[in-house]
C-alpha cells in the first residue's frame, strides 16, 4: 500500500451509491473568501457545523498588509472579514484573526500551529491545501460546495486518485532550491500531467530537504495538475511538530503511530518518474502558467521546439509577456519584486532571501516588498533582525497575508509591471493587473533580481 | 433516511442547447473570474464577471470574445481545450460560468478541483478525445445554431446536424446526474452514524 491507500482507508467512511468514497475530513480549515456562502448554506438548511473541534480559521486573503486597522478601507474586504467573524462566533469555531499572534496565510499557519500532522486528512476551500502534504497527510482543495458538506457532515464525496512516484536523486546544487525541483517536475510533466494522479515525491534530494522546502515542493503540485502531493514522514517531520502549540504534548509516543504513515517499499505505483537533482537549475517562468518555465541560463522556446498542444499557449504568452522565442530569461528587466506566499513566505524563505540582500541596494527602479506568511513568521523574523536587512536594502516589510499573489487586497502590479515573485501562479491578471506579468522563481532569485533589477543566475553571484 | 430538512437534488440525464466555443487549453480559473470579482459574500451577480479580462478593456470597453458575440448569445454549453479549469479552487469560476447560463462544459480534460465544484452545483463536465473536440468546434463556429445534445446516460454528444460522438466522464459523477445525487449533502448525512464513529475512532486533533 501507499501512504495515499494507507490515510485514505483510514479516513474511509463509506462508499456511496456513485461509487465515490465518503471520507472523513480530520482538519478543516476555512479562511474568508470561500467560506460565506457555504456557511449561508447550511444556515439555509438549518444544519449545524459538525466538528467544530476539527475546524479552525483565519482570514489571508483579502487582508490588507499595510494597515489591519477595522474596518479596512475596502468595504468589500470588511464585509468578507465581518461574515468570517460572525461565522466563527456562532458556530464555536476557533480563529486566529490579525492581532491573535497566529493570524496568516491558511497553509503556513496549519503548520507552525501543529494542526497539520502525519496521517491525516486535511481540507480547505483553496488549491495549496495539498501543501500540508509536506507532513505526510492528504490535502485537498475544495469549492465552496464542498465546504459546506464538510461543515454539516465532517465528510466530502471523493473519487481516489492514482499515485505517480517522484524520485529526485541526488543533491541540489548551490542556488537551487525546493522550488525549483517542483517547478522543474512541472515543465517537465506538463500543468495537466498530474490530472487523477497524487504525486508522492521521494529520492535523496527531497529527504535532504527541512519540512518548510517540502512544503514548497507539495504546495505546487497542483500547479502541476496533481490535486494532491506528498512526502513520507521522517525524523524531521517529528522534530518540526515538537512543542508546536496544538501538537501532541506526549510526542514521543505518537512519534511511531505518524510514521507508520509510509509507502511499503514494494507496493506497487501507477506510475513513476526519476529526475536527477543533481543536474537542476534555478528556474524562471516565461509565460502565462507555470509550466512555461525554464532554467535561468535557457532561452526562451520557439514554438517548433513544443509538443503541438502547447503551441497556441505559447504564442499567447509571447504575446501577452512581450518576449520573442530564442531570447534569454537571464537579463529580463524586472519593475517589481515580491517575497511572500503560501509558497515561500516562510522563515527559511525570508532567511535565505537576507542573506542576498544583506548589506545591498535593491535597484532604483524596483518596487520590492516581503510579505511574512504569518504573524509567528513576522516575529520570528522580526526577532532575528531580518525585516531591518530587507528595510535596509529598500524593500517594504509589510504585514501577513496573501498579498500580492492573487492580488484581492490593494497590493497589486500597474499596467503591464513585470514581476518577479516568489509565489505559485503566473497566469494572465492574477497579480491584479490583468496586463501585468509575472516571472516565478525561488525567494533567493526574486531577492537578487531585485537588487540587480533584472533576472540574474543566483549561481554567479558570492554570498 | 435522508435528513428531513434535506432534499434530493434533480435528476440530470440530457443537456441540450447550443454550443460556445472557446478552443484554449489550460484556461485558468484567474482568467474565467479574475480574483478582484471574488470579493463578494454570496454568488449572485458572477456571471456578469465571467471572463471579465478578456471580455473588457481596462476602460470596461467589450473586447472580440465568445462571450461577448451576438451569434453565442443564450448558448449553454461550453466547449473548450484541455484542462479546463485549471488552477484555483475557486467555486465562483463554475458559479460565474453556470450564472452566464453555461449549463454542461465538454473538454478534452478539465481541471479536477474544477469538475468537482462544478459537479456539485449541477453543471457537468464531460470529456470527449481532441479530434471530437476540434469537429464539435468547427460545427458550433461554422453555424452557431447547431443543437447540441449531451446525454449521460447513452454517453453520447449528437447535434441537430446528425454529427455525434461518445463522451467520458467520471462515472461517480455520471451516476450522481442519473441519480439525482450531485448536491451531496444529503447523502453524505445519510451516513450519520458511520460518520460518527470515524470520528471517535480517530486520533483527536487538540
Amino acid at each position: 500500500m501507499t501512504l495515499l491507500d494507507k490515510v485514505w482507508e483510514l479516513h474511509k467512511v463509506a462508499t456511496l451509491p456513485n461509487g465515490q468514497d465518503q471520507l472523513f475530513i480530520a482538519l478543516h480549515l476555512v479562511h474568508e473568501v470561500t467560506s460565506p456562502q457555504a456557511f449561508q448554506m447550511i444556515e439555509e438548511r438549518g444544519l449545524p457545523v459538525l466538528f467544530p473541534e476539527r475546524t479552525f480559521a483565519t482570514s489571508d486573503h483579502i487582508v490588507p498588509t499595510d494597515s489591519k486597522a477595522r474596518p479596512f478601507a475596502d468595504p468589500l474586504a470588511e464585509e468578507m472579514m465581518a461574515a468570517l467573524e460572525r461565522n466563527v462566533k456562532k458556530h464555536g469555531i476557533k480563529a486566529f484573526f490579525p492581532g491573535s499572534g497566529h493570524q496568516g496565510i491558511v497553509h503556513v499557519i496549519g503548520p507552525e500551529l501543529g494542526l497539520t500532522r502525519p496521517g491525516i486528512t486535511i481540507a480547505c476551500g483553496d488549491s495549496h491545501t495539498s501543501s500540508h502534504g509536506a507532513f505526510g497527510a492528504l490535502g485537498f482543495g475544495v469549492g465552496t460546495t464542498q465546504i459546506r458538506d464538510i461543515l454539516a457532515t465532517g465528510t466530502m464525496a471523493l473519487s481516489k486518485p492514482k499515485v505517480r512516484r517522484i524520485e529526485v536523486t541526488g543533491k541540489l546544487p548551490r542556488g537551487v532550491y525546493a522550488k525549483d525541483i517542483i517547478m522543474t517536475i512541472i515543465a517537465r510533466l506538463g500543468v495537466n500531467g498530474g490530472l487523477g494522479y497524487a504525486y508522492e515525491y521521494a529520492g535523496s534530494a527531497i529527504e535532504a530537504l527541512e519540512m518548510e522546502e517540502r512544503l514548497t515542493i507539495c504546495n505546487m503540485s497542483i500547479e502541476g495538475g496533481a490535486r494532491v502531493g506528498y512526502v513520507e514522514p521522517d525524523a524531521k517531520t517529528i522534530q518540526y511538530l515538537r512543542g508546536r502549540p496544538f501538537a501532541p504534548r506526549n510526542i514521543d509516543e505518537v512519534a511511531p503511530y505518524w510514521l507508520s504513515f509510509r509507502s511499503d517499499p514494494n507496493t506497487p505505483y501507477d506510475d513513476r518518474v526519476v529526475i536527477d537533482g543533481n543536474t537542476l537549475e534555478p528556474m524562471v517562468s516565461w509565460g502565462i502558467n507555470p509550466g512555461q518555465a525554464i532554467p535561468v541560463s535557457g532561452r526562451i522556446p520557439s514554438p517548433g521546439e513544443l509538443p503541438p498542444a502547447e503551441r497556441d499557449t505559447a504564442e499567447k504568452a509571447y504575446k501577452h509577456m512581450k518576449f520573442s522565442p530564442g531570447e534569454p530569461i537571464e537579463g529580463k528587466r524586472i519593475d517589481v519584486a515580491f517575497i511572500g506566499s503560501c509558497t515561500n513566505g516562510r522563515i527559511t524563505d525570508l532567511r535565505e532571501a537576507a542573506r542576498i540582500v544583506r548589506n545591498r541596494k535593491k535597484a532604483p527602479h524596483v518596487r520590492a516588498y516581503v510579505v511574512p506568511g504569518s504573524e509567528q513568521v513576522d516575529a520570528q523574523a522580526r526577532k532575528e533582525g531580518l525585516d531591518t536587512i530587507f528595510r535596509e536594502a529598500g524593500f517594504e516589510w509589510r504585514s501577513p497575508g496573501c498579498s500580492m499573489c492573487l492580488a484581492m487586497n490593494p497590493d497589486r502590479l500597474q499596467g503591464e509591471e513585470i514581476c518577479a515573485s516568489s509565489s505559485n501562479r503566473n497566469f494572465i491578471g492574477r497579480q491584479g493587473s490583468p496586463r501585468g506579468r509575472t516571472l516565478l522563481m525561488s525567494p533567493a532569485m526574486v531577492a537578487a533580481a531585485a537588487i540587480s533589477g533584472e533576472v540574474v543566475d543566483i549561481r554567479k553571484w558570492e554570498i | 433516511m435522508a435528513h428531513p430538512n434535506l432534499k434530493n437534488s434533480s435528476v440530470i440525464e440530457h443537456i441540450r442547447g447550443r454550443g460556445i466555443p472557446l478552443p484554449e487549453n489550460d484556461v485558468d480559473t484567474d482568467r474565467i473570474i479574475p480574483a478582484r470579482y471574488l470579493k463578494f459574500i454570496t454568488f449572485e451577480g458572477l456571471g456578469a464577471y465571467a471572463f471579465y479580462d478578456e471580455r473588457f478593456d481596462e476602460q470596461g470597453k467589450p473586447k472580440p470574445h465568445p462571450f461577448n458575440d451576438p451569434k453565442y448569445s443564450g448558448a449553454s454549453i461550453l466547449v473548450a481545450g484541455t484542462n479546463f479549469g485549471c488552477g484555483s479552487s475557486r467555486e465562483h469560476a463554475p458559479q460565474a460560468l453556470y450564472r452566464a447560463g453555461i449549463r454542461a462544459i465538454v473538454a478534452p480534460s478539465f481541471a479536477e478541483i474544477f469538475a468537482g465544484n462544478s459537479t456539485a452545483i449541477g453543471m457537468p463536465t464531460v470529456m470527449v478525445n481532441p479530434h471530437h473536440l476540434e469537429a464539435l468546434i468547427t460545427l458550433v463556429t461554422q453555424n452557431p445554431s447547431t443543437e447540441i445534445q449531451i446525454d449521460l446516460k447513452n454517453k453520447t454528444i449528437s447535434t441537430s446536424s446528425g454529427w455525434s460522438c461518445p463522451l467520458e466522464m467520471n462515472e461517480g459523477y455520471r451516476k450522481a446526474f442519473l441519480e439525482g445525487s450531485w448536491d451531496t449533502t444529503a447523502v453524505l448525512l445519510s451516513n450519520i452514524d458511520s460518520i460518527r464513529k470515524k470520528a471517535a475512532e480517530l486520533p483527536p486533533l487538540t
